[in-house]
């Protein structure tokens, strides 16, 4: 489909939009990203998921709550 | 080994490669919707982020990586502009048209531009990119993961929420 929005749909506005904000067709990357990629990697290796840390809050708090389960866990591993 | 095929395997020096490849497309296309080139930067990094998390869902045999890349750009650009609501000005970076227009186009495109923005985040990204970039509705429908006909409606409905938002302020755009 390669129809676009004809005089019906409001032409004034379209060119309106157009003036206001000119399109950037030969808007250009000005550096290279891949050292700021490689920060983003590196950032994410080190990063402890979410539902680890939940994980070993419910596990605390569950031995908290309930010390007479510290041996039954010790002896599982 | 291909490229994708490595890619998708996990190897880094085979991402690189396809970041260097199409960093500057992703940004392209980012810019155009967000017309911000630092927050453009930021999604880049962040599309190519998105993109090496899920390489294991990218079929190197059946799969085109720009238009996997570009799908990836444009959530990553619609969420942008779901967070950035209200806060950002479109055009920031860019110089704006001449202002030596009579005082009533003045306030009318004043008043557009803020319309634009008020926009809901879905029409606006398909507003932005049918009547200011001049797309075709189905490159934007590819880049979206819609149907040509939605995207249609999209820029419809966005067309008749501008006029309604400036025929409330007492501003008349009409058909010529």
């Amino acid at each position: 489909m390669t129809d676009k929005i004809t005089d019906q749909d409001g032409t004034e506005l379209h060119a309106l939009l157009r003036r206001e904000f000119p399109p950037l067709e030969n808007a250009e990357l000005q550096r290279d990203l891949w050292p700021q990629m490689l920060r983003r990697l590196d950032a994410q290796t080190f990063r402890v998921p979410w539902f680890d840390w939940a994980l070993a809050a419910a596990v605390a708090a569950m031995l908290l709550l309930f010390p007479s389960a510290i041996p039954a866990l010790l002896y599982q591993l | 080994m291909e490229l994708l095929e490595r890619f998708a395997a996990g190897d880094l020096e085979a991402f690189e490669a396809l970041f260097r490849q199409h960093q500057k497309e992703v940004y392209a296309w980012s810019v155009r919707i967000v017309r911000d080139t630092g927050a453009a930067e930021d999604l880049t990094v962040e599309t190519f982020w998105r993109i090496y998390r899920a390489r294991q869902r990218f079929d190197p045999a059946a799969g085109n990586f720009r238009a996997w890349a570009r799908r990836i750009a444009t959530n990553a650009a619609l969420d942008h502009l779901r967070h950035a609501r209200k806060e950002t000005e479109l055009s920031e970076d860019f110089p704006d048209a001449p202002r030596s227009d009579p005082a009533a186009l003045g306030e009318l495109r004043g008043h557009l531009r803020h319309a634009f923005l008020e926009l809901p985040p879905k029409y606006r990204l398909v507003a932005t990119l049918a009547l200011i970039e001049d797309e075709p509705y189905q490159e934007i429908a590819d880049a979206v993961g819609i149907s040509p006909a939605l995207v249609k409606v999209r820029v419809f409905r966005a067309v008749r929420m501008l006029r309604r938002k400036l025929n409330s302020l007492g501003l008349e755009v009409t058909a010529k």
